[in-house]
């Protein structure tokens, strides 16, 4: 019989235990707590899927869950086409391109948490440069009393946040498309939409997808904006599953159902995530499938 | 199909240029005629594909005009140039299936869709994609999308000329072959105005019937193959074209000779020379012959090449490379002569022609 070499283990292990430290091991401990009851000093009862039942038929549960999915909903339909539109217009050349590169980055380097801060004061009506200029010009905003103020703000801070990614990736898309296919373009007639239809969009097919992944994952959990730009009000308007949840957890001490409903986020975004990426890379499997096909 | 004419061409990529070392493209003055099939042959960097560009509108050149036909194009977008351009990695519309590449140039033209149909038909017969007409264009080996790069072309009833940018690079060896005997069928077949650009010399001289020639921006020869190879007018020319490529050796004039050492080679009469330019001699490895008489050489070293054997020697403290034949071989204390027939005469670099005697073009 052929001896086994079992060596490769050894080099699989560190990453194994640093998978097992940061994910594995905390995610059992999730388990964990979410078939159980307890009341601290460590003393735990047995609940079953009791907390899962409770999550699963609670009101608070599911409208935090749309209010997640239409906010997603939102901010892709924004970032995905205006990221684009930005990486279009960025300059290919010059001193235009590190200046840009530059400017973009700025946002995604900030804090999450700061971000939240600056939207905070930015919107507020009595010092905010936007809420003031808004309440000014006798635009009736106020994100702390309305839920639609409130959204509107929570967007327009996600947008800025974040669309400079979208713009980077369509960006680092764009200029990987050899000048040929522009000169060929030219060459065939093709208008700009054509273009952009033809050349630029299914070149940018595959960053786009990771750019609609990250975006969706990032904003299914957002927590921190919203968290300190609202607080998840006016009400529960800007409750999203991830504060509704650190409620639960440290607000409450319902770690039993807390733990639950983390899993059954967890599991909706696994399950998303997939769904997205299986979608999105389609196309590229099918040129096989022809190939195979073909007589 | 169009006669294409560069008149004066000039061309620099920095802003301003000055000295001639700034331009691209020096100055070029060529026609290519109507039906022709043309290779532009040169190293990398001598402005080859600088000069397709001019032509099919994507560069504009700095001076000098471009007429197809007559007429003045320069100021002309490509688009309305009416020109198909075959790149060097193979150009397709991924999205599209291998049909609809096809059509892409006529459905932005607004042709007909029935009109469409009939001309991409007649392409896919010509360029044997029929049985993968409905196939996506991006599944397709190089040599498939290369040759739908083609068809986009020829699919325009019209076009004035077909170039192409080394168009061969990324296929495979066998598959070259095949691809550029096509070529050469459809020119055969449809007679139209081809120029292709290429640093291979084979590649060069079994497509075109006309090569020429291109060095450091400027134009030094056009010709037939066999002129390239017999009288080459530049000594780049006789190093570029052939292999090995073609012996340079200084030398003196004495009247009707030329002197190696001290070997005189006749030349066919006394040439006339303006000032005091270098001279030297050029002989391709084929006229170069051993015998028991002639200037004594030494043998360096003796390459194999199949039918060939390549002598690398030295004769009068100068390296010279001969060719022999199968069969031929080496005598015992060597030396060397060359044959008048295959002997060219260079007064700084640039061929001294003989007008009227046999083998020379008409004075």
């Amino acid at each position: 019989m052929k001896p086994v070499n079992q060596k490769a283990w050894f080099l699989v292990l560190p990453v194994l235990v640093l998978v097992a430290l940061s994910a594995l091991i905390p995610l059992m401990t999730v388990v964990n707590y979410s078939v159980q009851d307890t009341f601290g000093n460590n003393q735990f009862f047995w609940a079953g899927t009791r907390w899962y039942e409770q999550v699963l038929h609670s009101e608070r549960f599911w409208n935090a869950l749309l209010r997640n999915l239409v906010f997603s909903g939102i901010i892709l339909a924004i970032e995905i086409p205006l990221g684009v539109f930005v990486a279009l217009h960025m300059p290919r050349k010059g001193w235009g391109v590190p200046v840009c590169l530059v400017l973009m980055a700025l946002p995604l380097l900030i804090p999450w948490n700061v971000v939240g801060t600056i939207w905070q004061v930015f919107g507020r009506v009595d010092i905010g440069l936007l809420g003031a200029v808004l309440s000014g010009a006798g635009v009736d905003y106020n994100y702390v009393q309305d839920p639609v103020d409130a959204w509107a703000t929570l967007i327009v801070m996600d947008v800025w946040h974040w669309t400079s990614l979208v713009a980077l990736l369509a960006y680092a898309g764009l200029v990987s498309i050899p000048d040929a296919y522009y000169q060929a373009a030219r060459i065939d007639g093709a208008s700009g939409w054509a273009v952009f239809r033809h050349i630029q969009l299914p070149k940018m097919a595959r960053v786009l997808t990771i750019a609609v992944l990250l975006r969706f994952m990032d904003s299914f959990t957002i927590y921190t904006e919203p968290f300190v730009v609202t607080g998840g009000g006016p009400g529960n308007s800007t409750t999203f599953v991830s504060i509704d949840l650190v409620q639960m957890a440290v607000g409450q001490f319902d770690l039993g159902p807390a733990a639950a409903m983390s899993l059954i986020y967890f599991l909706i975004i696994l399950a998303f995530s997939w769904v997205f990426y299986a979608v999105m890379t389609r196309e590229d499997v099918q040129p096989k499938a022809d190939k195979e096909g073909a007589p | 199909m169009a006669r294409v004419d560069l008149a004066n061409i000039r061309h620099a990529y920095g802003p301003n240029p000055a000295k001639d070392a700034d331009y691209a493209l020096k100055h070029v003055n060529q026609a290519f005629d109507n039906g022709g099939a043309y290779a532009l042959l040169g190293p990398s960097g001598c402005g080859k594909t600088s000069l397709l560009n001019i032509i099919s509108g994507l560069v504009q050149p700095t001076q000098g005009r471009v007429r197809f036909d007559g007429v003045d194009v320069t100021d002309l977008s490509t688009e309305k140039r009416n020109i198909a351009q075959v790149f060097q990695f193979p150009v397709i519309y991924d999205s599209m299936t291998v049909r609809e590449n096809l059509a892409f140039p006529l459905r932005n033209r607004g042709v007909k869709k029935a009109e469409a149909n009939r001309r991409v038909d007649e392409v896919l017969e010509m360029t044997g994609l029929k049985a993968q007409a409905r196939r996506r264009a991006r599944g397709l080996t190089a040599d498939e999308k290369q040759k739908i790069s083609l068809g986009r072309g020829l699919v325009r009833s019209d076009v004035n000329a077909i170039l192409f940018d080394e168009p061969l690079t990324v296929i495979d060896p066998q598959m070259k072959w095949e691809l550029r005997a096509q070529l050469k069928e459809l020119h055969r077949r449809f007679g139209y105005t081809m120029i292709y650009v290429t640093h291979d010399q084979t590649e060069a001289l079994t497509f075109a019937d006309q090569v020429v020639v291109m060095y450091e921006g400027e134009i030094v020869q056009v010709g037939a193959p066999a002129e390239l190879f017999e009288r080459p007018s530049h000594t780049f020319v006789g190093y570029f074209i052939g292999s090995p490529g073609m012996n340079v050796i200084p030398t003196k004039l004495e009247g009707a000779n030329v002197r190696v050492g001290e070997y005189l080679a006749p030349l066919p009469a006394a040439p006339k020379l303006r000032g005091e330019p270098r001279l030297e001699i050029g002989v391709r490895p084929e006229y170069v012959r051993f015998g028991p008489e002639g200037i004594p050489a030494s043998i360096q070293r003796v390459e194999d090449a199949g039918r060939l054997k390549i002598v690398h020697a030295t004769m009068e403290g100068h390296p010279i490379v001969a060719v022999l034949r199968e069969g031929e071989d080496l005598p015992a204390d060597p030396h060397i002569t060359l044959d008048p027939k295959g002997l060219n005469l260079y007064a700084d670099s640039w061929r001294v022609a003989f007008p009227g005697f046999p083998g020379e073009s008409a004075p």
